[in-house]
C-alpha cells in the first residue's frame, strides 16, 4: 500500500473500525430481543424480523404524520417514533403470546414454524397498507451528514446514533434482568418453571412479558435501521438469518454471549469486507460462524443449565 | 410377500389409501388434465421427494433441517450441468467468443469449461453424481453436528444458514455456476427433446413411478426396526444412547438418506421444468418444504406427499385468483396446523374412526397415548397435548 | 393556463390515436388470428406477467401500472382492428420458477395474443425458452445487459451498451475524469454493464479502474466498501446497485460525507421509483444515466405524465423502466395493425422499423427486436426529479457488442 500516506491509512483504519463498530450495534440491537424470547424461553421467532419492520413503519407513519399535521415538531418526532415503535410492538406482542405462543411453549420447533406462517401474514398485512415499495421517513436533520474530524475522516451520525441506543437498550436490558423484581422471576422461571410457580409467581405472566419486551426491542432495532435503510413488506426476512447466528453463536441464553457474538461477526464481516470483495466477504463469514459452531455448538458462552 | 406387505402397511384403509393414491396419480390425473397442468403436478411431486426425507428425518427422527433446499439443489444442478453441456454444443453456440461452453460462461469471460464440469458430459457420472453428492455433503454435516449432540433448535439454523451460504456462493460465482440467473434454456437429454409433449409425459410417468418407490421405502424404513430407533430416539434420546445405539451415526445416515432422495427429488424437477435457479434452494424454498411436510403430515409419507400437492396447487390456483389474499390463507392455514393439528392432514384423517379395521384400532390402544406425537426437543418428559397450555 | 395546455396536448394525442383506430374497418376474426389465440369479433385476450408479490414487486408495481394506462388508452380509442383489449393478470411473485409456470399458462391454456411482461433478467432467462417454443410474444420493459436476440421478445428498455457508452463519454468529457470505482449488485445484469464499462474505460477512455465490486442482493451493509472508496479516491464512482440494497447504499453514502457536492457518481440503476425510497437529498447532485426522466420537457412527455398522474394519483412518478412498460402496448398495436393479422409470426416480421412519438421522443424497433434510443444524463434534485443535462443522438441497439465481449 505504498501509493497511500500514511495518515490517510490511519483516517481508513478509524473509519474501518467505526464501520465494525456501527455494524456490531445493528446485529446487537436485532440479536437482543431474540436472545431473550429465544435465549430465556425457547421459543424461536421467525417473524422476530417482521417486528423490526413493523418499528420502522411506526416511525415511517409517525414520519408522515408529522409532516402532515405538526412541521414544526418534525426535528423531535424521530425520538417519540421510537418510543411508540417499542409500545406498539411490545403490545403485538403481548397479543401473539397469548394467541399463539403460550400454546406452544412445550414444542419448540413448531414455535418456528408458526411464526413463520405469522411472519407471512405480517408481511401481507405490511403490503397492503403501506403498498409494495419501500418506504424511507423523512429524517430530522441532526441525524443526517457526519462529524468530520479531519480532512478525510468522517464519522457518520447516524452510526453514532444507532451506537448509542444499542449500548443504551443493552444496559436498560442488564439492568431489568439483574435489578428488576420481574427480571429476577423470569430467571427463577427459565430455571425451574415449576419451583417458580410453587413459589408463587405468575409463570404465564412472565412469560408474556418478556415476550412482548423481546418483541418490544425488536421494535427499536426496526426504528432506529430507518436511518440506515429502507422498508419494505418483506424487509424483516433479511435480517433474520444474521439476527439468529448472532444468539446462536453467542451461546443463545446468555446476554453477554450476545453481545461477544454481535461483536465478533461484525468485525469479521466488516474486516473480510474490506479485504475480499462484496459477496464474498460475506460467504466467508456466515462459513466462519457455521464452522465455529461446528467446532463449538454451545456457542461462546454456553449457559449451565441447558442440557440435550 | 404377504409379510413384506405387512411391513408395509399396519392397516388395510391405508394400503387402499396408498392405492387409490397411486391410481389418482397414475391414471385418473393423466386422463383427464391437459400435459400443461399435468406438468404442474409432476413439478409440484418432485417437491414430494423433499417432503419424504422430512417425514423420516423430522417426524420420526425428531431433526429439523431448513435446508433441504440445498440437497434438492445439488442435486438438480448435477442434472441442470449435464443438460446445459449438452445443449452448448459448438454449433449451437457458434455465435460465442468461445463456442462449446455454456452461455453463461461465455458472458463472464470464461475460455474453457471448468475442470469440474468437465465430468458432467458422461450421464453415468451425472447419475451417479445426483445420488451421492447431496448425500455426502449431508453426512458430513450431520455427522460433524450430531456428533457434538446438536439438534433441535440448533440444527434448524445452522441448516439455514448452510441454505444461505450455498445461495449466496452459487449467486457470487456466476462464471462457474450462471449465479442467480441459474443454468436456463435446458433443452435435450441424450438427443431427447425433454421440452415436448410427449417427453413431458414420459418424465411425469417416471417421475411419479419414483416417487412411488421412494414412498413405500421410506414406509418399509419406518415399520422396520430402524424405524423404531428413530422414534426412540425422537423421544428419548439418552435412553437411546445409554442403550447402546450409535445416535449420531443413525441421526446422519437418515440425514444423508433425505439428503439423496432430496437430489433426487432436484434432478427431476429440472428435467420437468427446464432450469434451475439459486431461487429454489434459498431459505424461503427450504421452509416452504418443511411447510408441505407439516400440512400433510409429518409422520405420515403419503400425507407428506399429500401436502406437496395441495399446497402447491392451492398456491397455483388461488394465486392465480386472488393473488393478494394467497398470503393470508397460506399463513393462516400455516398456524392453524401448527396449534390444532400438529400431524397435518394425515393426522386428521386418523382420527376419523371407520378408516381403521379393529385389528389396528386395538393396537393404537396399546400404544402409548405420545408415541406418535412429534417430541422435537427431548428435553423434558411430557406428555401434552397441542392444544393444552400447562408446562 | 398550464393545465389547460396540457389536457388540450392530451386530448389531441388521444383523438390522433382513435382516428388511426376508428379509420380501419374491423377484418373478420378469421383473417386476423389462424393460429388460434385468444381473439374474437370483439375483444382479443393479452397476458401481463410481472411480479405483484414478493421482493420484485418494488420494482415491477410501475411497469404493471403503465402497462394498464397504455392498454386503457387504447381501448379507449378503439381498440387493436377494432377489438378491445382483455388483459388477464398473473403474478410472478419474485420466483423464477412460478414465471416459467404462468408464462406457459398464459400461452398454452389461455391462447394470450402478446404478452407484456418480466422485470429482471432471470425471469426473463426463465421464461424465454417457453416462449420460443409455444410462440409466444414479450414485451420486455426493463433496461437489460443484452446478449440476448430472439424472434419471440420485443425489448423496449435499451440494452447495456445504449446506457453505458454514451454516458461514460460524457462524465470522462465533462469531469475529466480518469480513475473509476465500479459497484454493483451481485447479478448478471450489474457483472455484465461494468464488464462493458471497464472495457470503455480502458480501452477507449484510456482511464483506469481502481475498484470493482459486487455485493448479494439485499445487502444493507456499505461501510467497509465506502471506506475502500474513500481510499482510493476514484474521480467517478459507477453504481448498479439495486433494489433494497440501492436505499442503504445511498443513504450510507450521504452519511460518511460522500455527497453531490464533493464526488462524482454516474448510476444506471436509479429512476425516479428509486429515487422515492432513497430519498431526494441523499442523492441531490448525483447522476443517472437513462433514456427516459419524468422531467423530460414534450407534449407527448406532459400529456403521458397527466394521464400516469389522473389515474394513480398525484403523487405518483414515473422512472425509466415504467415509461418502456408502457411503450409494449402501444408497439404491439402498431405491428398487429401493420401486419394486420394478430399472428406471432407476422406481428414479428412486421415489428423492424415500427416508429412512435413516445413520451421519451421518437423511437423505431431495430430488426434485432431492441428500440433505437436516446441516451440522456439526468442530475438530482432534492425534490427527486432530474435535471436532464445531456441528451444523445438516437442510439443503435448492439445486444453483442463487439469488442465489449
Amino acid at each position: 500500500m505504498g501509493e497511500y500516506t500514511s495518515e490517510e491509512l490511519q483516517s481508513i483504519f478509524i473509519m474501518q473500525g467505526f464501520s465494525g463498530l456501527s455494524l456490531f450495534s445493528v446485529l446487537l440491537l436485532m440479536g437482543l430481543g431474540l436472545a431473550l424470547i429465544f435465549g430465556q424461553m425457547g421459543v424461536i421467532n421467525m417473524a422476530h424480523g417482521e417486528f423490526m419492520a413493523l418499528g420502522a413503519y411506526t416511525v415511517y407513519f409517525c414520519s408522515t404524520v408529522t409532516a402532515e399535521y405538526a412541521p414544526t415538531f418534525g426535528p423531535y418526532y424521530f425520538v417519540v417514533a421510537i418510543a411508540l415503535a417499542f409500545v406498539v410492538c411490545a403490545l403485538l406482542g403481548a397479543l401473539v403470546e397469548w394467541l399463539m405462543i403460550r400454546h406452544l411453549y412445550h414444542r419448540p420447533l413448531d414455535t418456528l414454524l408458526a411464526t413463520w406462517g405469522l411472519s407471512l401474514i405480517l408481511q401481507q398485512t405490511y403490503r397492503s397498507i403501506f403498498g409494495a415499495r419501500e418506504v424511507t421517513p423523512t429524517l430530522p436533520d441532526w441525524l443526517m451528514g457526519s462529524f468530520t474530524l479531519k480532512e478525510g475522516l468522517d464519522i457518520p451520525i447516524n452510526g453514532v446514533f444507532v451506537l448509542c441506543l444499542s449500548i443504551v437498550v443493552t444496559a436498560f436490558l442488564i439492568l431489568f434482568m439483574f435489578r428488576s423484581r420481574f427480571g429476577l422471576r423470569l430467571r427463577a422461571t427459565v430455571q425451574n418453571r415449576k419451583m417458580s410457580g410453587a413459589v408463587g409467581i405468575n409463570t404465564g405472566k412472565v412469560d408474556r412479558l418478556a415476550f412482548a419486551l423481546g418483541c418490544g426491542i425488536a421494535g427499536i432495532a426496526g426504528a432506529a435501521f430507518t436511518t440506515i435503510g429502507s422498508t419494505g413488506p418483506d424487509s424483516g426476512s433479511r435480517y433474520i438469518v444474521d439476527a439468529f447466528l448472532v444468539v446462536v453463536a453467542g451461546g443463545s441464553a446468555s446476554l453477554l454471549g450476545c453481545l461477544a457474538s454481535a461483536f465478533g461477526i461484525a468485525q469479521a464481516q466488516s474486516i473480510l469486507e474490506f479485504f475480499l470483495d462484496g459477496t464474498k466477504g460475506k460467504v466467508a463469514t456466515l462459513l466462519v460462524i457455521v464452522v465455529a459452531l461446528m467446532i463449538r455448538p454451545q456457542g461462546l458462552f454456553p449457559s449451565k443449565v441447558r442440557g440435550h | 410377500m404377504q409379510l413384506f406387505f405387512r411391513t408395509l402397511f399396519k392397516t388395510r384403509g391405508e394400503a387402499i389409501a396408498f392405492g387409490a393414491f397411486i391410481a389418482l396419480i397414475l391414471i385418473i390425473l393423466p386422463i383427464t388434465l391437459p400435459i400443461f397442468r399435468l406438468n404442474l403436478i409432476g413439478k409440484y411431486l418432485t417437491f414430494g421427494f423433499v417432503a419424504i426425507g422430512l417425514v423420516l428425518l423430522w417426524g420420526r427422527c425428531g431433526v429439523l433441517s431448513l435446508g433441504q433446499g440445498v440437497f434438492f439443489g445439488l442435486g438438480g444442478y448435477c442434472m441442470a450441468m449435464f443438460l446445459k453441456l449438452e445443449a452448448s454444443d459448438p454449433v449451437t453456440t457458434a455465435i460465442q467468443s468461445t463456442p462449446g461452453i455454456p452461455d453463461f460462461m461465455d458472458w463472464n469471460q470464461l475460455t474453457e469449461l471448468p475442470a469440474f464440469w468437465e465430468p458432467f458430459k458422461s450421464l453415468p457420472f451425472t447419475i451417479a453424481a445426483i445420488f451421492v453428492v447431496p448425500a455426502v455433503v449431508a453426512f458430513i454435516i450431520g455427522w460433524a453436528l450430531f456428533k457434538r449432540r446438536v439438534g433441535g433448535v440448533y440444527f434448524a439454523i445452522i441448516t439455514q444458514a448452510i441454505a444461505l451460504i450455498l445461495s449466496l456462493g452459487i449467486d457470487g460465482n456466476q462464471g462457474l455456476t450462471g449465479g442467480r440467473n441459474g443454468i436456463t434454456d435446458l433443452r435435450t437429454l441424450l438427443g431427447w427433446d425433454i421440452r415436448s409433449e410427449h417427453a413431458q409425459y414420459v418424465l411425469y410417468f417416471i417421475s411419479c413411478s419414483l416417487l412411488f418407490i421412494v414412498a413405500l421405502g421410506a414406509k418399509y424404513i419406518i415399520n422396520t426396526r430402524l424405524g423404531r430407533v428413530l422414534v426412540a430416539i425422537r423421544d428419548r434420546e439418552d435412553r437411546v444412547r445409554f442403550s447402546g445405539y450409535d445416535v449420531a451415526t443413525i441421526r446422519a445416515f437418515i440425514f444423508a438418506f433425505a439428503a439423496m432422495i432430496s437430489g433426487l427429488g432436484g434432478a427431476l424437477f429440472v428435467l420437468q421444468v427446464g432450469f434451475m435457479s439459486p431461487s429454489i434452494i434459498g431459505i424461503v424454498p427450504s421452509i416452504e418444504m418443511v411447510i408441505f411436510t407439516a400440512v400433510g403430515g409429518r409422520l405420515s409419507v403419503l400425507g407428506a406427499i399429500l401436502g406437496c400437492l395441495i399446497v402447491n396447487f392451492g398456491k397455483t390456483t388461488f394465486s392465480e385468483a386472488y393473488p393478494d389474499l394467497w398470503l393470508y390463507l397460506m399463513g393462516g392455514t400455516f398456524i392453524a396446523v401448527v396449534m390444532f393439528f400438529p400431524n397435518g392432514l394425515a393426522g386428521l384423517l386418523e382420527k376419523i374412526p371407520f378408516r381403521k379395521t379393529k385389528l389396528a384400532a386395538v393396537a393404537e390402544k396399546l400404544r402409548q397415548p405420545t408415541s406418535d406425537e412429534p417430541e422435537t426437543l427431548a428435553t423434558t418428559p411430557t406428555s401434552s397435548t397441542p392444544s393444552s397450555n400447562e408446562h | 393556463m398550464k393545465i389547460k395546455q396540457l389536457s388540450h396536448l392530451f386530448l389531441k394525442v388521444a383523438c390522433l390515436a382513435a382516428a388511426t383506430a376508428t379509420v380501419q374497418a374491423k377484418p373478420p376474426t378469421s383473417e386476423v388470428n389462424t393460429t388460434g389465440l385468444q381473439v374474437t369479433d370483439d375483444t382479443v385476450t393479452v397476458g401481463q406477467l410481472h411480479s405483484s408479490t414478493g421482493t420484485m414487486a418494488i420494482s415491477e408495481t410501475g411497469s404493471i401500472q403503465a402497462e394498464q394506462l397504455a392498454i386503457d388508452q387504447i381501448n379507449a380509442a378503439g381498440g387493436v382492428l377494432g377489438r378491445q383489449i382483455k388483459v388477464i393478470k398473473e403474478d410472478g411473485a419474485s420466483d423464477w420458477p412460478t414465471f416459467a409456470e404462468k408464462a406457459k399458462k398464459l400461452l398454452v391454456n389461455d391462447k394470450v395474443g402478446t404478452v407484456f411482461g418480466c422485470w429482471t433478467s432471470a425471469s426473463r432467462k426463465a421464461v424465454l425458452p417457453i416462449f420460443e417454443k409455444e410462440n409466444g410474444m414479450l414485451y420486455y420493459p426493463t433496461f437489460y445487459e443484452g446478449l440476448e436476440q430472439s424472434k419471440n421478445v420485443i425489448y423496449t428498455g435499451q440494452e447495456a451498451t445504449q446506457q453505458i457508452l454514451a454516458g461514460l463519454d460524457w462524465i470522462a468529457k465533462e469531469k475529466k475524469a480518469k480513475t473509476y470505482y465500479l459497484v454493483g449488485s451481485d447479478y448478471i445484469w450489474p457483472r455484465t454493464s461494468m464488464k462493458i464499462a471497464r472495457k470503455h474505460i480502458e480501452n477507449v477512455l484510456k482511464g483506469k479502474v481502481v475498484g470493482e465490486e459486487f455485493y448479494a442482493l439485499g445487502h444493507t451493509q456499505f461501510g467497509s466498501l465506502i471506506n475502500k472508496i474513500k481510499l482510493k479516491k476514484p474521480d467517478v464512482i459507477y453504481a448498479a446497485v439495486v433494489g433494497g440494497s440501492n436505499v442503504s447504499f445511498y443513504k450510507q453514502l450521504a452519511a460518511a460525507g460522500i455527497t453531490g457536492s464533493k464526488q462524482t457518481l454516474l448510476t444506471i440503476s436509479v429512476t425516479e421509483d428509486e429515487v422515492l425510497g432513497i430519498g431526494g437529498e441523499n442523492l441531490a447532485g448525483f447522476y443517472s444515466a437513462m433514456k427516459y426522466f419524468q422531467s423530460i420537457d414534450t407534449p407527448e412527455n406532459a400529456a403521458f405524465v397527466k394521464a400516469f398522474k389522473d389515474k394513480y394519483g398525484a403523487d405518483s412518478v414515473i422512472g425509466d423502466v415504467t415509461q418502456a412498460g408502457y411503450l409494449g402496448p402501444w408497439l404491439w398495436k402498431a405491428a398487429v395493425e401493420k401486419a394486420g393479422s394478430f399472428d406471432i409470426d407476422k406481428i414479428a416480421a412486421a415489428s423492424p422499423d415500427i416508429e412512435l412519438a413516445a413520451p421519451e421522443g421518437p423511437v423505431k424497433i431495430h430488426p434485432n427486436h431492441h428500440l433505437w434510443s436516446k441516451l440522456r444524463i439526468g442530475q438530482w434534485q432534492k425534490d427527486g426529479q432530474a435535471k436532464v443535462l445531456y441528451e444523445s443522438e438516437l442510439i443503435e441497439p448492439d445486444p453483442f457488442p463487439k469488442g465489449y465481449q
